[in-house]
Parts: structure tokens; sequence; C-alpha cells
């Protein structure tokens, strides 16, 4: 790598490194710290008795059952629709793809919104889902339906690039030599894209713990029965009780970064088996 | 073009499992995103076109149409050179800590929005560190439309850092080297070979951010205060005119969001392949 040559002058290069790291310490990293500092306020007690609250480990609980459902079926539809759009061509791939990205560019509000508008008491089929005594909005269900639209396109958007890269050739050979279908896919496809495919589950996985605007359309707030975490430190924050709400926060803070730690060493450590603008 | 082929929409293929692929990813697409959004584009009209549009320029919808596409257009603004700034750091220097700041960019995305929106509130509240240095001179910042501009700033800079960076590593420094020898001062040589360089990648950047700011919500709601007519962000709206069971009405404002926002990244796109036609030629 050649000297940086750009800005020479005597003086400009730390200014402009200083510059840097102070909007970054101040509108970035100021608010995690925040969320630590706020939350020890009243000390390890403070801690204990927002994390042992009934309500807040029903949340937990929440948030860990829609993770654990939405997320392995979007890695599935991540995985399939990566199969059909990398290994054959057809007409309608650019629509497709666009359509696999379009949750990305509507806002978590309306993602919870449409939910409502087909299965809530006047959705398209509240009438009929209150004839047959099934309650989709304000139940977990209607929770893992946002959550899912929300992080669809997660897993198929580290996939897809990468697969494409890969080209079909490999499992091209192991069809050839007569393996099956299904051994292709486990024994070629799969170990290829593997570090990838974890990348987007982690990704998709933190989505879903800490969405917040998709899911508090749908939930209907009620304690102990449809508030994720997320949801749980609104309500603690909207009580005054902000310590608690900042203990909980910590949790996901915590997710957050444990997530990031474990992203930035894929990339560091898989390059080659990400997709190429995840390498740095 | 060979016309003695018959037309067909997909090209044989030895692999296996088109058919089970493909229907997997269309019906998923159909349950999760086009009969829900089929919903979206319907569900408005149930008002008749005159109702559709007595509900969007209701004061408070029009004002909080205005807040936030108005906010996120300057976050979006703002943020540019401030990500451009911290993404030609990261590039062009080395210096100790340079990884650690790299990591940093990813957390606005890793944070989830109301962990964002409840330590931002925290911070420039008037009783908090910064809220209370504005306070001092006077500056209102959580619980007003510049706190709603200030959570849209934390939640777009990685956008633009993120589009920036990998251009600028790319950037071919023979271009840069060519312009020095020919004589261009520092000035000239990044007003006039890098900037022009990053003008498409700092477009698609911003245009990302600004999308992404128009519809938040979480890192916002806790901050702006939410005084109608003043500091309602637009999905808040939505959520309000859901609990009065105005579905139609709900529908109606994302509807009008999601346009905007489609005819916002629209025009960035035309610009940009001006740029790229410009170049070119």
């Amino acid at each position: 790598m050649s000297k940086p040559r750009m800005f020479e002058a005597p003086g400009i290069a730390p200014l402009l490194i200083l510059i840097a790291v102070t909007i970054m310490a101040v509108l970035i990293v100021l608010p995690l710290a925040t969320v630590f500092i706020e939350a020890s306020r009243h000390g390890l007690e403070g801690f204990r008795q927002a994390l042992t609250d009934p309500d807040a480990i029903s949340a937990i609980k929440l948030t860990l059952i829609v993770a654990a459902i939405s997320v392995p079926l979007n890695a599935v539809f991540g995985l399939a629709a990566a199969w059909a759009i990398t290994r054959f061509e057809f007409k309608g791939k650019t629509t497709l793809l666009a359509l696999i990205d379009l949750p990305f560019s509507i806002s978590p509000v309306v993602s919870g919104l449409v939910w409502v508008l087909l299965f809530g008491a006047q959705g398209w089929f509240g009438e009929w889902l209150a004839d047959h005594n099934i309650r989709i909005i304000f139940t977990t269900t209607g929770l893992v339906l946002a959550t899912i639209l929300v992080t669809l396109p997660f897993v198929a958007r580290e996939l897809i690039p990468l697969m494409q890269d890969q080209g079909a050739d490999e499992e091209a050979a192991a069809i050839t030599l007569g393996a099956g279908g299904l051994t292709t896919f486990f024994a070629v496809t799969l170990p290829n894209v593997k570090w990838a495919l974890l990348y987007g589950v982690l990704l998709c996985n933190a989505r879903a713990m800490g969405e917040f605007g998709a899911v508090s359309v749908v939930s209907g707030h009620i304690r102990g029965v449809t508030d994720t975490l997320p949801l749980h430190i609104e309500v603690l924050y909207n009580d005054y009780n902000f310590v608690g709400a900042f203990a909980v926060a910590t949790l996901l803070a915590g997710l957050g970064l444990v997530t990031l730690v474990i992203k930035t060493a894929l990339e560091v450590r898989y390059a080659g088996e990400l997709r190429a603008t995840r390498r740095r | 073009m060979t016309t003695a082929r018959t037309w067909r929409w997909r090209e044989p293929s030895i692999l296996p499992g088109f058919g089970l692929s493909l229907g997997l990813t269309l019906a998923w697409l159909a349950a999760i995103v086009l009969i829900p959004l089929t919903a979206l584009v319907l569900r408005p009209w149930e008002l008749g076109v005159a109702g559709v549009w007595h509900t969007l320029t209701e004061p408070r919808v029009l004002a909080s149409l205005r807040l936030s596409f108005g906010a996120s257009a300057l976050a979006a603004l703002v943020n540019a050179p401030l990500g451009l700034l911290v993404a030609w750091v990261l590039v062009r220097y080395r210096f100790p800590g340079r990884r650690l700041l790299d990591a940093c960019i990813d957390l606005p995305f890793a944070l989830p929005t109301a962990v964002a929106g409840i330590a931002l509130t925290a911070i420039y509240a008037p009783t908090g560190p910064l809220g209370g240095l504005f306070a001092k001179v006077g500056i209102k910042t959580a619980y007003s439309p510049i706190g709603v501009f200030i959570a849209l700033l934390f939640i777009g800079l990685p956008f633009v850092v993120r589009s920036v960076q990998p251009v600028l590593q790319d950037l071919d420094r023979e271009v840069e080297e060519a312009a020095e020898t020919l004589g261009a001062t520092n000035y000239q040589r990044v007003m006039q070979v890098v900037l022009p360089a990053l003008m498409p990648a700092l477009l698609t950047g911003s245009g990302l951010a600004f999308a992404r700011a128009v519809g938040e919500y979480g890192s916002v709601i806790f901050i702006a205060g939410n005084m109608p007519m003043v500091s309602e962000i637009a999905p808040l709206l939505i959520v309000i005119k859901l609990e009065q069971y105005d579905y139609a009405g709900a529908a109606a404002v994302g509807l009008a969001m999601l346009g905007i926002s489609f005819g916002a990244l629209l025009i960035v796109n035309v610009v940009q392949s001006a740029i790229a036609r410009r170049g070119a030629a």
C-alpha cells in the first residue's frame, strides 16, 4: 500500500482524524455508553429488580420465541430464493430480486399496519377470523408475521450475490457424477455458503429481536402477554421507570454488541467466503 | 438475437430443484409481501379519491408528512459531508484505533431502535449532558423537531459511510498522481478528481439514509415529544389512526409515505444515471 498522499500539509491529517473521531464519539458511541450509564444508576440491585420482574421475564421469553420462529423460516426462504435465482436462468429475475429487497424500503410501522389491514377487527379477513374464533392481531402470531416481513431479505441478500459469484460448476459436476439433488445441496452448496448463511442469520436474528415499530402496531401492548423486549422498554420508559427501561435496554444493547463483534470477526476471518461488498 | 430459437421463459439446466425452490420463494413472497402490500395499496380507496385527498390534506397529517420528509432530507444532507469525512479518514489515514472506529460505524444498525431512542432522549433532554448545554444557549433539542433531526442523523450516518468507503478504497491512485504531475494543487485534486468519482456513491448513501429516515419510528418517537402539528412524525400518525380504527386513513398515510419515498429514490436514480452519462461523454 502506497503512503497516504492526500492532504499532506502538516497537521491536516491529525485534524481530520480528530474531527471524525469526535463526530463518531458524540453522535454514535455516546448513545451506547448512555444505555449502560443510565442502567447502573441504582447499582446492581436496580438491574436485578428490572430483569427478574415477571413482565420482563415474559418479554424475554416472547422475544426468543418470535425470533426462533421467524429466523429459521426466513433462512429456508433465503436458501430457496438463492438456489432458484443463482442456479437457473429464467425471465423475471430482476422483478423477483426487487420484491425480495422491498421490505427494506418499507417503514416498520407500515410492515405492522399491513397485517392489521388483513387480519384486524375491520381487516379484509377480520370478520371471517372472528366467526372462526381465530385471533392473529394482538397475539404471538401477529408478532411473528410482522417480524418475518421486516427480516425477510436478510439471509437471501447475503446468499444471492455470493452464490452468483461461486457459479454452479461444482453442483453441476456433482450431479453429473451421479449425486442426488439433496446430496449435492448438503455436500456441495451448504459447505460453500455456510459462513455467509451464518452472517445472514446473525443479522436477521438481531433485527428480529430488536424490532420495535412493526411489532408495536400488532402487539396491542398486553403486559406480560404480547410485549417483546423492545416493547417492554417502551412500557417501562412511559411509566417513568427510567432505570428499569435502561436495564432491560442493556440486554438488547448487549445483543447488538455481540452481533457486531461476531459480524466483524466473520468479515475478517472468512472474507473470501462472504459476498464481495462484505470483504474488508 | 436469433429468431430461429423459440422463446422460452427458462433456460434448461441439469441441476434439480427449480420447481421446488422457485415455488417456495414465490409462495413465501406472496404470503408475506405481496398480499399484505396489496391491502395497503387497495384499502385507502374505500374512502374514495376525495376521501383519500381529504385524509392526506388534514392539517395534522400534512404537518407530519412535512416534518418526516423535511427532517429526513435535512439529515441526509448533513450526513453526506459528515459521512464523507469519516469514510475519508478511515480509508486514507492509518492511526491507532482505526479498526475500532470502523466497527463503531455499524452501531446504529446493531442497536435496536427503541434502545437508541431512549438513549438519545436521555442525552438531549434538558436534564441530559448535551441537552443541558443546548438549553443554556436557548435551544430545545429533545421534544422538538430538532430532536427528530438528531435521531435521523444517528440512524443515517452508517448508510453514507458504508456507501462511500468501498468506492474510495478502489479509487485509482494513479489518476490522482497524474493530476498532481500535471500541476494540480491539493484542493484541485480533491475537488476535480476525487469528489466527482465519489459523487454516485455519496448520492446512493444519502438516498438510502433518506429512505430509512422517512419510515423510522423507534429511535424518533421518544425524543420527538410527539406534539400534534409540531413534532409528530408520519409513522406515528399511522399508529394514531389505527388506534381510532381508521384503517383506510392509516393505509392512506402509509401509501403516501411509500409513494413519496419511491419518488425520491427514483429521482436519485435519474440524477445518478445523468452523472454516469456525463462521466462517459
